[in-house]
């Protein structure tokens, strides 16, 4: 067997890669700048919901963006990616124009590759490690930007190529939940010639890619082509079943499901129980984005509603509150702001979705912890109390931590609040079945192959990692298809 | 799927519907619910399974015209399919031989009640059960719920069936008449909060199903928070049943009515078109 190294060596040193790189000389390529990713203007694209800011990139920049890559002969950046692209063959394919090749490179390993290139934090994973980052010192590849560039070209050209199945082995496998860890697990699975059925509770398929992250960041339809494709290599999917509650994990294995992955999220929104929370008008940023991507609360044409507010406060400095703040804005506040607790530089979100709540006009007021609501004489909520922090030694996360400032504390009016301090893992799935082995947070426990322990069960994800980015739910999802295949071809011996 | 085989309104408001839906039929237990859509646009409306037939592989559905969604649902007929059903949800209840049961049903409220009943009479229980409502029409499933209780008082506002009075009223006889064991009430937030009021001065133990306000319905967005002993909980996966003396009813009865406005411009504007 070729070890993964020796795989990368060997598509290295093809003749038209060899080709290719001597076609600059390495100076010539660290010489060029760093592309920039062309974005729709604030002032227009506050108007809309469903507008993509991003607008990715023209040929032309995607062209001169990949000539900068120097085709590393030790390929760091892969090892910076969670499910191993193969970044420097799908770079040097859009460089000599293969555009679709580039995006079966990346399909080779990635399930989602438009779904990524828009919303992985490639700054902290493939671009970290970036012999521009680590060595020039230099602003690295583009390698983001360049994969969205060709997962678009072929979803725009018409001709999604299918990856290559084995051939079908006629076994039954059940994934739960159809979120990023489920449908990469689906599609190594099926690559490996398994019948996957994917369940999910809710009446769409996508998990957070449909129900959390807005459309101006990740267009619905980017994500229906990718499932579709998933659907073309043979992946079943049945929406409205709850494994567990609708048929029992038996009723599946009487059904001949031989292998089980759990990858059903976290769902529990975390609240901070402070008084007056349960007020109207304060909500949790998962029910604010459900209402508004899942259930189309901003459109009349929908049934369901979604509290509006001219002063929003947004609680929490992750991804998920610039989705909310942002969402906010879009729907008509006149004041949308992020109330963090401690400062700017220790704000999980990407740098790029803090630039662009920037852009918009979002408001950031760190340093400051909501204590207290207040409401009006129907409950809605009119006010919050906030206590100003300041940042002391560092905690378990490395991070210091914040501590109350003596006395200094401020009331604000507000009538939204959107809560986005975390959640915690599902426990529907886990209350189903006894023997799991779940830790004290409720995070299903498994070891370093997935598998949990019910050795017919694996998981991945949010629900074992109890609140993660999609790449590394989709890196789960890949590692735990290997195991279980592992697992199943040794049972059959 | 999700075929609608039979339908019947027990009022002008309030609509049966019986569901092809074997798979929920058979996992099914009382206090369950599930959560359906009308359409493509709809929203997820939840309700709780009133009876099911797992040979017809159907379940019971009971709802009450509120809004544009439960106005949908009521005009959808016999061979029109739900766009959407999922379910059961929800944690069952906890039936027992206790002896003697209250059993408290308001309004639509004796549908969630029905199996629940059932349950506890057919575990050997003593049952009693008080059905109110604001009028004659309004009593629902009177003759199913007589099937499996020992007793049954019917109670209306207007005094147009049954006895003039409320629940309560009825409730209380029962309690100063004979030993209670235990009591469950489903109904109006404010039915339940008086009920409660009630078997707590004589120190009945008491449960209440919870209609809140939800969207997903899986523990996903916590909009069915309700406050029960201090401590937030989430009516679709802690709950739908909670101990009623337990249950913060003012604060419930104030998250019920979030959007209330905004409900009312929409069913409005939806009656303007239609």
């Amino acid at each position: 067997m070729t070890t993964l190294a020796e795989y990368l060596k060997e598509r290295r040193e093809q003749e038209w890669r060899a080709d290719l790189r001597k076609k600059l000389k390495g100076k010539e390529r660290t010489d060029i700048p760093r592309v920039h990713m062309p974005e729709q203007n604030p002032n227009e694209r506050v108007k809309y919901q469903n507008m993509e800011v991003n607008l990715g990139l023209s040929e032309e920049q995607a062209l001169v963006e990949a000539s900068r890559c120097m085709d590393c002969a030790n390929p760091t950046c892969i090892e910076g990616c969670p499910v191993s692209i193969n970044i420097p063959e799908f770079i040097k394919n859009i460089e000599r124009k293969e555009y679709g090749l580039a995006a079966q490179t990346l399909k080779m390993t990635s399930a989602l590759p438009a779904v990524c290139g828009r919303v992985c934090p490639q700054e902290k994973q493939c671009e970290e490690q970036c012999f521009y980052t680590t060595k020039l010192k230099k602003e690295p590849i583009a390698i983001g930007y360049l994969e969205r560039f060709a997962a678009d070209w072929e979803r725009e050209s018409g001709q999604m190529s299918v990856p290559e199945c084995a051939p079908a082995n006629g076994i039954k496998i059940a994934t739960i939940g159809s979120g990023p860890a489920s449908l990469s697990f689906a599609g190594d699975m099926a690559k490996l010639g398994y019948d996957v059925t994917v369940f999910e509770a809710l009446h769409e398929i996508g998990g957070v890619l449909k129900y959390g992250i807005p459309e101006f960041r990740l267009p619905n339809s980017v994500v229906d082509v990718e499932l579709d494709n998933l659907k073309q290599m043979g992946v079943k999917f049945v929406t409205n079943f709850i494994v567990g509650r609708t048929a029992s994990f038996d009723d599946l294995k009487a059904e001949g499901f031989a292998g089980f992955f759990v990858a059903s999220g976290a769902g529990l929104p975390r609240f901070m129980g402070i008084p007056g929370e349960n007020y109207n008008g304060i909500m949790s940023s998962n029910e604010y984005l459900t209402r508004v991507n899942l259930m189309g609360a901003a459109s009349d044409e929908y049934d369901t509603l979604v509290m509006r507010g001219k002063n929003v406060a947004v609680i929490g400095g992750g991804n998920t509150a610039m989705d909310s703040v942002r969402t906010a804005k879009r729907l008509g506040a006149e004041r949308a702001m992020i109330v963090y607790r401690r400062s700017r530089v220790e704000m999980p979100a990407r740098v790029e979705e803090v630039k662009h709540a920037e852009e918009e006009g979002v408001e950031f007021m760190n340093l400051a912890n909501p204590i207290e609501y207040f409401a009006d004489e129907k409950g809605r909520v009119n006010k919050m109390r906030v206590q100003f922090m300041e940042l002391g030694e560092p905690d378990e996360s490395g991070r210091r931590r914040p501590v109350p400032v003596e006395g200094a504390d401020k009331d604000i009016d507000v009538d939204l609040v959107i809560v986005a301090v975390g959640v915690s893992p599902n426990p529907l799935i886990p209350s189903c079945l006894p023997e799991l082995k779940v830790s004290r947070w409720g995070t299903i426990e498994v070891g370093d192959n997935m598998q949990s322990s019910i050795p017919v069960l694996f998981a991945g994800g949010d629900i074992v990692r109890g609140g993660a980015t999609v790449i590394l739910a989709m890196g789960d999802g890949r590692k735990a298809a290997a195991s279980m295949h592992e697992y199943l071809t040794n049972e059959k011996k | 799927m999700n075929r609608i085989v039979d339908k019947e309104f027990f009022s002008e408001n309030v609509v049966k519907l019986e569901v092809e839906a074997p798979l929920i039929a058979k996992a099914r237990k009382p206090g369950n619910f599930v959560i359906l859509r009308v359409s493509e646009k709809g929203e997820r409306i939840p309700l709780t399974i009133a009876a099911s037939d797992d040979k017809k592989g159907t379940i019971t559905l009971i709802a009450q015209k509120v809004g544009v969604s439960t106005e949908k649902l009521a005009k959808m007929n016999v061979g029109d399919c739900l766009h959407d059903l999922v379910g059961p949800l929800g944690k069952a209840t906890e039936i027992h031989k206790v002896g003697t049961i209250l059993a408290c049903g308001g309004g639509v409220g004796v549908a969630p009640l029905l199996p629940i009943v059932e349950g506890f009479k057919k575990a050997g229980n003593r049952v009693i059960s008080v059905l109110a409502a604001r009028n004659k029409d309004l009593i629902i499933l009177e003759d199913e719920i007589r099937k499996w209780s020992d007793e049954v008082i019917i109670m209306t506002d207007d005094g147009s069936y049954g006895r003039k009075g409320l629940v309560t009223q009825g409730a209380e006889e029962v309690i100063l008449r004979e030993k209670v064991d235990e009591c469950i009430a489903i109904g109006p937030a404010i039915m339940m909060k008086f009920t409660a009021l009630l078997t707590k001065k004589y120190e009945i133990p008491t449960q209440a199903s919870l209609n809140s306000i939800m969207v997903d319905g899986t523990g996903m967005c916590g909009a069915c928070r309700v406050t029960v002993g201090g401590k937030t909980k989430f009516t679709c996966v802690d709950g739908p049943e909670f101990d009623a003396h337990q249950i913060d009813f003012d604060e419930m009865l104030m998250r019920l009515g979030g959007y209330r406005e905004e409900e009312k411009a929409a069913f409005e504007q939806y009656c303007k078109i239609n």
